[in-house]
């Protein structure tokens, strides 16, 4: 594989994806572990770029980095698990060796074409548009109905999250 | 561009890691943040599938529309989850699952 610039942003992507989220699972202050996960957010959104997806990497951007890591991290400043808790882990040993048999398994679906085929070794140069994408999100032969139960979802898991986090005594 | 076999894998090592820390994390916030870890993983892989697949004009954004529906169930469970966390918290003073106890049997 040449060393080309498509190449090198894998590479620097790949870092930030993995390497933010080793520091997730690792870190022992939540606060550390919330600006991991925006690097690893932002690792992927790196991947959706050079996957020719830019909406979708602007779209993880502003919901993930934007939205969902900071929700998180009113979570953690509201709940003070910082200080609290003391054991970073529990059942340490058999997660990680699960964890690790699940890597190596999917590891080798990868690799080995056991469920037949063989995966493409390049990608074919049309690819869709975010116009196409935005025209098929309100196509009646494309996705309107599930583009509408998911503004349903959208609304349902706000007044939800509302009702729930509510304080009654209040 | 990368091969579609590169981008599987570092999805399947974002995906165990995902996994590894809702095993053994105690504290349920970084249970739910290795949740997303495992979401984006397999967003990498829906978007890389559909990159990398020659399809006629009928699957041509399925992979692409679908990551987006992802990101929006992603959202709606981050809300959620995160709204039962602070209630748990405010009632039982812990953010551990295993001390949530009350619909034990």
């Amino acid at each position: 594989m040449e060393l080309n610039a498509v190449t090198i942003g894998f590479a620097v992507f790949t870092i930030f994806t993995l390497g933010g989220g080793f520091g997730v699972v690792t870190t022992r202050n939540l606060f550390q572990g919330t600006i991991w996960l925006m690097v690893s957010l932002f690792g992927v959104a790196g991947y959706f770029i050079l996957l020719s997806a830019p909406f979708l990497a602007a779209v993880q951007i502003l919901v993930y980095i934007g939205a969902i890591a900071i929700l998180i991290t009113f979570a953690v400043m509201l709940t003070r698990s910082v200080t609290r808790i003391k054991a970073r882990y529990v059942r340490l040993i058999p997660s990680f060796i699960g964890s690790l048999v699940l890597f190596l398994i999917l590891l080798l679906g990868i690799t080995i074409p056991i469920f037949g085929g063989q995966l493409p070794e390049s990608a074919p140069e049309y690819v869709a548009t975010t116009r196409e994408l935005g025209t098929a999100l309100v196509d009646e032969n494309g996705f309107v109905v599930p583009f509408m139960l998911a503004s349903v979802l959208l609304t349902a898991a706000m007044i939800g999250a509302i009702f729930i986090a509510r304080d009654e005594n209040a | 561009m990368a091969p579609l076999w590169m981008y599987l894998a570092v999805a399947a090592a974002l995906f165990s890691l995902g996994v590894f820390g809702v095993l053994s994390r105690r504290n349920a916030v970084a249970i739910l943040m290795s949740v997303e870890l495992m979401l984006n993983a397999v967003n990498i892989n829906l978007v890389a599938f559909w990159r990398y697949s020659e399809t006629g004009t009928d699957l041509l954004l399925n992979g692409y529309a679908f990551t987006a529906f992802v990101l929006i169930v992603a959202a709606a469970e981050a809300a959620v989850g995160l709204a039962i966390i602070i209630t748990v918290y405010r009632n039982r003073r812990s953010v551990i699952p295993e001390q949530a106890v009350a619909l034990k049997g």
